[in-house]
């Protein structure tokens, strides 16, 4: 069950950030990520390949793994350590046409218990002498929810994501970018292994669990918006803050702030991230008795938390334009550590072994590696 | 706040539409293409490593409970 974000990360992966005026440069990605942290590891790759045909169209391939081994604190409170993989492939097309692109985008994702579609459309049309980029997109999950106990079981998830994004050059040295999302959800929202705890005296933890409900609907509501600033010794500066909203009364600030400095061939960036949210409506680390609410949940990352990351990143550039290897004109290697860690407010950790109402609250730790090589011809 | 951006989507779409139907022509550029260059550097583009940014947005959205609103790239980590 690695389904969360899938969507919108296949929306993503083929729609690079709004240019409308040219198409995205000729280039090949081949990454291999790793993530370390609270009892789960995940790595694989991710490929990357983008050409150019003719002078209007330009064609994007993504090959993108997970293989997973999770013991996480979820999986070890109410079921086995399990390790499984899900393979993920886009394809995606951008046609240039005058101060026009139309992108189109297919997304298919496969897991031994959850199988997605997605297709995706996007047009951005350039103004103002290319000043401002203008983009519209619309796109469109098909998900099919499975349980790897139970063959027969099958559920079915439609999502729909609208957006509209703005790409604005302010002065020589600043640019900037206006985004806002609507998402809606609507079918088996669930996760089917998760359970909720409540109290129960009969039960010797002095709680027992039973299986979470959610709402078969979700709509949310994102406004994001960054500013990168070109500092006067060739540096650059970025900030960031997202808001977020949705209809299970989850409600978020992110902000973030990023410096990118390049010395000889190489590039040093560093970031802080700090998110904030609040959890749903219908989640309860504890609930009073067995089917209190109408809609419960104990999924961690609808309660409420805080988080902040530290990220490091470094490329070197062995290939430039002057010492182009045949069609290869452009090569680098880069590698990043991105450092999570998350203070949940209302989620209490249950290997402890305390008394009931006793446990401490759960925090996560993880690191995030990634190292990629790109090439551009 | 859902109040918000109802009002924010009613000013800010008709003004968009507006600005867009209005002809481009009238604006004059107030950065000149030849005033470009530092925007042009390799360390201003807002999303230089789409593989990467891609995968990093996924891991948020497995492990928070907000996504979108962040235009670029989106892909992969497990949520149990």
């Amino acid at each position: 069950m690695l389904r969360r974000g899938l969507l919108l990360a296949a929306t993503l992966m083929v729609f690079d950030v709004a240019h409308a005026g040219v198409l995205p440069e000729d280039r090949a990605d081949v990454l291999y990520h790793l993530y370390d942290g609270g009892g789960v590891e995940i790595d694989g790759p991710s490929i990357l390949v983008r050409k150019q045909v003719g002078k209007s169209l330009s064609f994007v391939g993504n090959y993108y793994v997970d293989m997973v081994s999770s013991a996480s604190i979820d999986v070890i409170t109410t079921a086995s350590p399990y390790t499984e993989e899900r393979k993920q492939w886009s394809l995606g097309m951008d046609y240039l046409r005058g101060n026009t692109t139309m992108r189109a985008g297919y997304t298919s994702s496969e897991e031994s218990d959850y199988d997605a579609a997605t297709y995706n459309f996007s047009v951005s049309q350039d103004m103002f002498g290319a000043l401002t980029t203008l983009t519209l997109s619309y796109a469109l999950g098909d998900d099919v929810v499975g349980k790897s106990n139970d063959p027969t079981f099958e559920r079915q998830l439609d999502k729909q994501i609208y957006g509209i994004g703005l790409t604005q050059i302010l002065t020589k040295n600043l640019i900037s970018t206006v985004n806002f999302e609507t998402m809606t959800d609507e079918g088996y929202l669930n996760n089917p292994y998760r359970s909720v705890r409540y109290f129960d005296s009969g039960s010797a933890l002095g709680y027992s669990y039973e299986s979470e409900l959610y709402p078969n609907t979700r709509t949310s509501n994102a406004l994001g918006i960054r500013a990168r600033y070109f500092l006067p010794y060739r540096a650059a500066v970025e900030a960031e803050y997202r808001y977020f909203i949705d209809t299970w009364d989850v409600e978020s600030h992110t902000a973030a702030i990023t410096y990118i400095h390049p010395w000889k061939d190489f590039t040093f960036t560093g970031k802080f991230r700090y998110h904030d949210q609040t959890g749903a409506h219908f989640y309860s680390d504890l609930f009073s008795r067995a089917e209190a609410t109408n809609f419960r949940g104990r999924d961690k990352e609808l309660s409420p938390l805080t988080s902040y990351t530290f990220k490091l990143k470094a490329a070197y550039t062995f290939l430039n334009e002057n010492q182009s290897w045949g069609f290869l004109k452009k090569g680098s290697v880069t590698a990043s550590l991105d450092m999570l860690h998350i203070d949940f407010h209302d989620f209490s950790d249950l290997t402890a072994l305390a008394p009931i109402g006793e446990e401490p609250l759960y925090k996560l730790d993880a690191d995030v590696f990634q190292i990629f090589f790109s090439f551009w011809y | 706040m859902k109040n918000v951006f109802l009002a924010i989507g009613r000013i800010l779409l008709p003004l968009l539409v507006i600005g867009g139907l209005s002809g481009c022509s009238n604006i004059e550029p107030w950065v000149k293409p030849y005033e470009r260059d530092r925007l042009a550097d390799p360390i201003m583009a807002l999303d230089g490593d789409p593989v990467s940014t891609s995968y990093l947005q996924h891991v948020y959205e497995s492990r928070e409970g907000a996504r979108g609103g962040e235009g670029a790239a989106g892909g992969g980590c497990g949520c149990n």
